[in-house]
């Protein structure tokens, strides 16, 4: 994205910058301060027992991260994944987690005017996560709620 | 908050549990001069720094205490339990305000009048001495001063020191003026000139050794110090001696900061203040609130306080004729800093510091592992001596920076005394504490965890052990009661105990107390040692004392204790003797931070296994004659003399099993939880390393196989396994088991039995028990063939008849699993779509409306899921209405029906019992427990030719039932029969010993009717020929 653009976009009042990632064809977006280091496919060790969602743990430069299968915790077909799946890395309650997605695209700066809450259509456990969305040319961007992500898992622990 | 704020507020936290427990102290020792000594300076610092902070409610509250204890200290007021309360009360009020300090920033509002004028009455009890006020202002506005105006000792002067100054015998003539100055001024001890001179070789030649640089010489001059103290010298004299030697010194043209790194080895009182302000330095690193060992700071104190107060009586010291004697002044007090200053080489250092510290060395530790496993393979490469190098430092950084976590024991113990004290006054009771080796250090992570148990056990000494004086002083004991705490190294862990000699726990007490409370029956109870039994203690929902105190008898508390020690990897025992006390001795590891664990691999994945709790590796051939045995599909392993139990872990994990025929070895690690041994199945072992444990992830904690995570050498992650956890998940009972024995019994408290689960008709799952099946069969029903209207199978040589499960004859199709039902000769087949498992199973059974005619004898909780338990004498007489003719025939007949009273607690053996007794021409009557049936024996109306009782009962036992109406005349020749699900030679002893005529098995419904007959015919026959 070249600076005009982002200048262009300035112009439109208060923007936020998104690491956008998609899982299935779906574009999500993290806001970037939330996120820690996006990495490429990983050893992970599966944890016996754990949650569904919960793919096992890895070690990111000594701190161990719990790895997540954003399909799995989406409900989307799982295939060849995780194998291939990148990993953003986000910190939640002092605990690194990784999402696991299956491609991590650019940095966004987002107009906050292009912002829409969740159409009330969306389906519930999409609802849950989803802080809202952004238009973007040709697609749409679903703002990912880190807390409702990992949160429910934790709770249905 | 500013930082001066949060520092202040540390400090005195610290500072004030400082101040409970030496207060307690002083109680105890109201003349020891130095522990007033040191209560007086705490409560002066803190009124001193809060008024320079503007606190004034503090302030206030803390002069008024101080002003108690000046008085105290300057011997016009005595000490009393009165005014230690009083004091005691201020300092909580002093609590309360710095809490509220740290939660609102600021002093809260409000009036300290009540504990002001109260502390004001208590110290002008007596005549207030004016003088007393200023002295003690004047100590404490010397002090600052001293500071503010002392020569740094500079310890880089050390080197060569002792060649500057001029070698052994310029100490020689110092000590030699010192002693003889010491002995003009103190007459007391002119007849002591031998001494003396004794006295000046040992300080000249100690000095000189060790600041000629000698290994621990230091201790030389310590030694002899702690010898004068010994001889009654007071620690003013000492102080004397101190200043003669520093000025003789600086007579013989010793510089002046020489002199001062001279004196800093001149510690007034014998302790060893160097070392022990090291365990201070730790205290105060490692953790902002925590309290340094009280003794330690006292000591540590002495080496102050003479100094402060030594500066007053100096003015009027005679003979200062020295012309340096200025500049002596200067030394003397700088010498008096630099013992202030020796004191706290310390630093606060916040505690995620240090654990971010620990990661980080942590992660040092691996990246080294990781290093040295690749650089394995290559002998002579150029990183290998660097690598040691690195080796090295790592293991030492690793090592000092555990060494930062440990802790002194004594602060986990520094809020008992307090306690203990309060404790005497609301129970009216005396009691003495005791605490040794309160300097054993452990991981502050395990004393966090331990505070709270122990402060529970001491609660509960004191509560239920120790007895009123009067009480004691009955049972001939000293008045005072007395809980010790002691605790020590061995071998790689901390024991701690805690004891009390008190009355006990009698055995007694805790039997009544478990079979009242249902935790087990009195037959378990007979089986186990007295050992055994104590351990009860730790159940849930145990407690002995008779009524509920304040302090302790609510019934929660000692299982949560061992809860809490269990869940730092430790085990806790209690032994009792009845009149002589009772003992908790709890055996912690020294730290969780970084353990040992075996590394095994299961399913393709790897796991880590704390070391401690595996006892050996067992490796089995599968070839070899004694391999794996199955008990009901449960593997065992008869290792040595005794029956291990095991359990695969891949199958607890939901692993994959290893592909068959790959290797013809099974490892077992044999694994110890509390007295549980058991073995845990693995694919492979690998070596054993040494980790660091993290905490598993918060959406993984719930699963409790698991303790931690950790990450290998080589970088991948594993998770750690929790012994505890697997054991719990292997089976409910043996967690509670204290060994092998009473897991037995206690198992056997649920009444399980072996139940067949099959499916067939409608509905659910279907289950019978096992014992009640001959044998289970398979075959084509399209060859059955008819017999009247039954359809009927060719089976051994005879004709069994086949029903469905709807009570019809079966249908003539298809291959089918057959229940076989025999008695005799007789049989008949029960036709079930499919066998689904054999399972273990309490039977706590829901009757179910309209059952019995259905032929279900209800339902019941079989492998989590809700199962139809059918009642096998419905589908016999289905299948041949003569099926129990036989007992019906003969010896009875109609006219001579016999009464049986049934009293049996589990309500499927009684639907099973009732109909067949019935059918058996029985007039049945039920008892549900052993009370009711005593209930209607004693009823008079009623009359029974036999009573069938069970043994394992909740309330009164069989036992107990037969041994109470054995001793009534009426019942006295009553016919008994015990049924119980046990049936061992010992068992029918028991039985025959406490009055039943028969013993029989529970689930063999036709020995009972075979016994019944004959017990009952053989009452008729001596009836007859007693006619």
């Amino acid at each position: 994205m070249s600076a005009d653009i982002l200048k262009d976009m300035d112009d439109h009042g208060p923007t936020q910058d998104f690491v956008t990632m998609t899982v299935a064809g779906q574009a999500f977006g993290i806001p970037v301060l939330h996120v820690r280091d996006v990495l490429g496919p990983q050893r992970i060790t599966r944890v016996p027992l754990a949650p569904a969602e919960i793919e096992g743990s890895l070690n990111l430069r000594g701190r161990i991260v719990t790895a997540v299968n954003m399909r799995q915790r989406l409900q989307l077909p799982k295939s060849d994944f995780p194998e291939k799946a990148m990993a953003v890395v986000v910190e939640y309650e002092d605990e690194l987690y990784s999402l696991l997605v299956d491609e991590v695209g650019e940095v966004l700066r987002l107009c906050n005017s292009q912002r829409d809450n969740n159409p009330a259509t969306l389906d519930a456990k999409w609802r849950q996560i989803a802080d809202g969305l952004y238009r973007l040319e040709g697609s749409l961007l679903i703002v990912l709620n880190i807390a409702a992500v990992l949160g429910a898992i934790r709770a249905a622990a | 908050m500013d930082d001066l704020l949060k520092e202040f507020l540390a400090e005195t936290q610290e500072a004030l549990e400082m101040l409970d427990s030496e207060l307690v102290e002083l109680e105890q020792r109201p003349g020891d001069p130095q522990l007033l000594g040191s209560i007086f300076r705490i409560m002066h610092t803190i009124k001193g720094t809060c008024g320079f902070l503007g606190l004034p409610r503090l302030e206030f509250v803390a002069h008024a205490a101080e002003d108690v204890l000046g008085k105290i200290r300057d011997g016009e007021l005595v000490v009393t339990a009165q005014g230690v309360s009083l004091v005691l009360g201020a300092l909580d009020r002093i609590k309360e305000l710095i809490d509220a300090l740290g939660q609102l920033g600021e002093e809260p509002k409000g009036s300290d009048a009540d504990i002001i004028d109260d502390l004001h009455l208590l110290a002008s009890g007596d005549l207030p001495a004016e003088g007393a006020d200023d002295e003690e202002s004047f100590a404490a506005a010397v002090a600052p001063e001293v500071t503010a105006e002392a020569v740094v000792v500079d310890e880089s002067r050390l080197p060569g020191l002792y060649q500057r100054v001029g070698g052994a015998a310029v100490f020689d003539t110092a000590a030699e003026t010192a002693c003889s100055e010491l002995l003009s001024v103190a007459s007391d001890h002119a007849d002591a000139e031998t001494e003396m001179l004794n006295l000046q070789f040992a300080l000249a030649g100690a000095f000189a050794s060790a600041l000629s640089g000698k290994d621990g010489a230091s201790d030389d001059i310590d030694g002899v110090i702690a010898g004068l103290v010994n001889n009654g010298w007071s620690a003013n004299e000492l102080q004397l001696l101190r200043e003669g030697f520093g000025k003789a010194l600086g007579t013989l043209e010793v510089a002046e900061e020489d002199v001062a790194v001279v004196l800093s080895r001149f510690k007034v009182e014998g302790a060893p203040v160097a070392a022990v302000s090291n365990i201070v330095v730790l205290d105060d690193m490692v953790e902002d609130n925590d309290v340094p060992d009280m003794q330690v700071e006292a000591e540590v104190e002495v080496v102050k306080a003479p100094v402060a107060r030594a500066v007053p009586p100096k003015g009027a010291k005679p003979a200062k004729k020295a012309p340096k004697a200025e500049k002596v002044e200067d030394v003397d007090l700088s010498s008096a800093a630099a013992a202030v200053q020796a004191q706290p080489q310390t630093l606060r250092v916040n505690i995620n510091v240090l654990e971010n510290l620990m990661n980080m060395v942590s992660e040092l530790v691996l990246t080294r592992n990781q290093l040295l496993q690749t650089l394995r393979g290559f002998t002579d490469s150029p990183f290998s001596a660097p690598l040691q190098r690195l080796n090295q430092v790592t293991t030492e950084l690793q090592e000092s920076v555990m060494q930062t976590r440990m802790q002194p024991i004594g602060n986990a113990w520094s809020k008992l005394p307090r306690l203990v004290r309060d404790l005497t006054q609301e129970l009216g009771k005396k009691i003495e504490l005791v605490m040794t080796g309160a300097d054993t250090e452990l991981d502050r992570q395990i004393l966090e965890s331990i505070k709270d148990p122990l402060t529970h056990m001491v609660r509960n000494s004191a509560d239920h052990g120790l007895e009123l004086p009067e009480e004691r002083r009955e049972a001939g004991k000293a008045e005072c009661g007395r809980i010790l705490l002691d605790a020590r190294h061995e071998g790689g862990h901390i024991l701690v105990e805690v004891s009390d000699d008190g009355r006990g726990l009698p055995t007694s007490r805790i039997r009544a107390k478990v079979i009242q409370n249902g935790l087990a029956t009195e037959a378990q109870l007979e089986g186990m040692s007295e050992q055994q039994i104590q351990q009860f203690i730790f159940r849930p929902g145990f407690s002995t004392a008779a009524a509920v105190t304040s302090v302790s008898g609510r019934g929660v508390g000692m299982d949560v204790v061992r809860t809490n020690i269990e869940k730092i990897g430790g085990v806790i025992e209690f032994t009792s003797r009845e009149g002589q006390g009772s003992r908790f001795i709890i055996k912690i590891p020294l730290t969780l931070a970084i353990v040992s664990a075996l590394i095994v691999e299961c399913g393709g994945e790897r796991f880590a296994m704390p070391q401690s709790s595996v006892i050996e590796l067992v490796r089995i051939s599968k070839n070899s004659a004694k391999g794996v045995e199955l008990i009901n599909g449960h593997p065992v392993y008869r290792l040595r003399d005794r029956l291990l139990p095991l359990v695969a872990l891949n199958e607890m994990l939901g692993l994959d099993r290893k592909p068959e025929g790959e290797g013809n070895e099974l490892y077992v690690v044999v694994a110890q939880v509390g007295s549980f041994v058991f073995g845990i199945i693995v694919d492979r072992v690998f070596d054993t390393e040494e980790i660091v444990v993290k905490p598993a992830s918060r959406t993984l904690r719930h699963i409790s196989l698991f303790s931690g995570t950790t990450i290998l050498g080589d970088g991948s992650v594993i998770m750690i396994l929790d012994p505890n956890g697997i054991s719990a998940a292997t089976s409910e009972a043996t967690h509670e088991a204290v060994d092998d024995k009473v897991a037995a019994t206690v198992s056997s408290r649920h009444e399980t039995v072996s139940m067949l689960v099959f499916k067939a008709g409608s509905g659910g799952n279907k289950a019978v028990p096992l014992s009640l099946i001959a044998r289970l069969e398979e075959a084509d029903l399209s060859t059955a063939e008819f017999a009247g209207e039954r359809t009927v199978i060719q089976y051994r040589g005879g004709l069994m008849p086949l029903v469905g499960f709807d009570g019809l004859p079966a249908a003539r199709d298809g291959q089918h699993p057959i229940l076989v039902f025999a008695e005799g000769d007789r049989m008949c087949g029960l036709v079930v779509d499919e066998v689904v498992d054999i399972v273990e199973g309490s039977l706590d059974l829901q009757l179910v409306s309209g059952g019995a005619e259905r032929g279900l004898l209800g339902s019941s909780i079989i492998d989590g899921k809700s199962t139809d338990v059918i009642d096998t004498v419905h589908y016999l007489r289905q299948s041949d209405a003569a099926w129990f003719e036989l007992q019906t025939h003969e010896p009875f007949g109609s006219e001579s029906e016999r009464r049986v009273l049934l009293v049996e607690d589990s309500s499927f053996f009684r639907n099973l019992l009732m109909p067949m007794l019935k059918m058996a021409g029985y007039r049945v009557t039920i008892a549900e427990h052993a009370e009711a049936a005593l209930g209607i024996c004693n009823d008079g109306n009623e009359k029974f030719d036999i009573i069938v009782s069970d043994i394992e009962m909740p309330g009164l036992s069989g036992f107990d039932l037969a041994r109470t109406l054995r001793a009534d005349d009426k019942w006295k020749a009553t016919p008994m029969v015990a049924l119980s699900s046990h049936a061992s030679p010992q068992d029918f002893e028991r039985g025959r010993h406490a009055g039943f005529t028969e013993y029989v098995t529970k689930l063999d419904p036709k020995a009972l009717l075979t016994s019944l007959s004959r017990v009952l015919a053989a009452g008729d026959n001596e009836r007859e020929s007693a006619a």
